[in-house]
């Protein structure tokens, strides 16, 4: 029987929770890499047992891990016995050196500010190729390795796309998010906060900000400048790669140009400040937000946690509560902190800063948690097994 | 022989103990203790120096002596008690955070 295996990025440590179709019993494995912060963790497309990590700290730095295995070992590619032809270990698998000149971007002040490579946010694996990953970091720019992890190439047009304009947001100046287009291998699209989304259609080579229709009248003194909105996940089905879902900022949007131009679909939301978004695996027009009250004060309206569905493409929401707490809940549900499995009664995976994973197997309609007392939730992807 | 302990994290990143024996050829220094470290335990680089500027990270501070010498010049020369292996150079992850 099918399966599903829910990768869990949390503030101390990386956990691995697997069940079979049924996703009614779950064995959880780690903490892995315990005491450090685990942004991302994603398995490849194109071979399920190879994973990566992001494994980071203030104390030291960024390390990536990998695994062949699923996730039950872990090694730091290039960390072993592979060599330089000139005899020396490579270890370079955490090297994030930004091409050529290094710039400058907007700071808080106003002023200009260098480029710092701080961490890695997200990790996308190719679609087709196992060994090859992209690795969204902070300060925003996209890195990319052809060798499984061992070594990482920035795509420098990113930056080119008026990143002396980019800004960090209160988290920091990050590129958190990375959609590859299945129908389209030249064509990526990432999100950075504070800069908007942008757009490739040349592999990586050149790139456009692709935010026209965003309003940030909160946050912007030119409220449909090109760049600098704060957009905070973007999603897309497979099936339908130019129709884009955006949780901003404030405002769920949507694109059915492949971000050439956006439109609000937050409708009757109880609060269109959010983090995640994501699109159900079969039904393309179905969407799922979990509104935060607002920027001020990151925990859910009213103190119910409520996931909301759209299964009309967004402007109709409805609540769905069914086991989740309806009282006294005051967590946050983080940007990559939402997945959805592709089995036939799709999975929706989320996972909170108070360490609970809740889980539906039936598109929402109820939810369980999956474990309860985890370390803050950064990160949550889910793997469907066969 | 040169000893070198390390904060825990980083003997859990190196699979390692608590303390490792380094041979250094040549001048026993902060710069000469971590390129043969990091030489040994490639999965190290870039954790307690940069990987380009060679800085110290901000939050990772060196002991010899008894004496801390996150200060001192990558090359200068570290006490006799170090170079001897009578006592240990400690990597140190600050007391931060939590």
């Amino acid at each position: 029987m099918s399966g599903v295996r829910v990768l869990v990025g949390t503030r101390k440590g990386a956990f691995i929770l697997t069940s079979d179709g049924k996703r009614e019993r779950w064995d959880i494995s780690g903490p892995h890499f315990a005491g450090w912060e685990i942004y991302h963790l994603k398995g490849s497309p194109a071979d399920p047992n190879r994973l990566y990590a992001s494994q980071t700290s203030g104390w030291f730095g960024q390390v990536i891990q990998r695994s062949n295995d699923g996730g039950k070992t872990w090694e730091t590619p290039g960390g072993g016995p592979e060599k330089t032809p000139d005899g020396m270990p490579r270890g370079e698998s955490n090297k994030f050196v930004y091409e050529g000149e290094v710039g400058t971007h907007q700071w808080y002040d106003g002023t200009q500010h260098p480029w710092e490579f701080k961490r890695v946010w997200y990790l996308e694996p190719s679609l087709t190729d196992p060994d090859a990953v992209y690795a969204g970091v902070e300060d925003a720019a996209l890195f990319r390795s052809s060798d499984g992890g061992q070594t990482w190439q920035e795509l420098p047009g990113l930056r080119s796309a008026k990143g002396h304009l980019w800004q960090p947001g209160a988290g920091g100046m990050c590129l958190h998010t990375i959609l590859l287009d299945p129908s389209n291998q030249d064509r990526i699209l990432v999100a950075i906060s504070a800069a908007g989304a942008f757009r490739t259609d040349d592999a990586g080579q050149t790139w456009r900000p692709v935010n026209r229709g965003l309003k940030s009248q909160f946050e912007l003194p030119d409220s449909t400048a090109e760049v600098g909105h704060c957009v905070h996940g973007l999603a897309m089905h497979r099936s339908r790669p130019g129709v884009l879902f955006m949780q901003k900022h404030w405002d769920v949007m949507r694109s059915d140009d492949a971000g050439d131009s956006w439109q609000e679909v937050s409708g009757n939301l109880p609060s269109d400040f959010g983090f995640p978004i994501a699109v159900h695996a079969h039904e393309p027009n179905t969407v799922y937000v979990v509104p935060i009250k607002s920027d001020s004060e990151h925990y859910p309206p009213e103190g119910k946690l409520r996931v909301y569905r759209s299964r009309t493409g967004g402007n109709e929401w409805e609540a769905l509560t069914k086991g989740l707490p309806q009282s006294d809940c005051y967590v946050n549900v983080l940007r990559s902190a939402m997945a959805v499995d592709s089995l036939e009664s799709c999975g929706i995976y989320f996972g909170t800063t108070g360490g609970q994973v809740y889980a539906s197997a039936n598109s929402g309609d109820s939810w369980a948690p999956i474990v309860r007392d985890l370390p803050a939730v950064l990160s949550v992807e889910v793997q469907t097994l066969p | 022989m040169i000893r070198v302990v390390l904060p825990y994290h980083l003997r859990r990143l190196a699979n390692t103990g608590r303390e490792v024996e380094l041979e250094i050829e040549g001048p026993v220094t902060q710069g000469s203790i971590l390129d043969a470290l990091e030489a040994r335990y490639p999965m190290l680089r870039g954790t307690i120096r940069d990987h380009v500027t060679q800085q110290r990270r901000a939050f990772i501070r060196f002991f010899a002596g008894g004496q801390d010498v996150s200060h001192e010049p990558p090359d200068a020369p570290l006490p006799d008690a170090v170079v001897t292996g009578a006592e240990p150079f400690w990597v140190v992850g600050a007391m931060a955070g939590g």
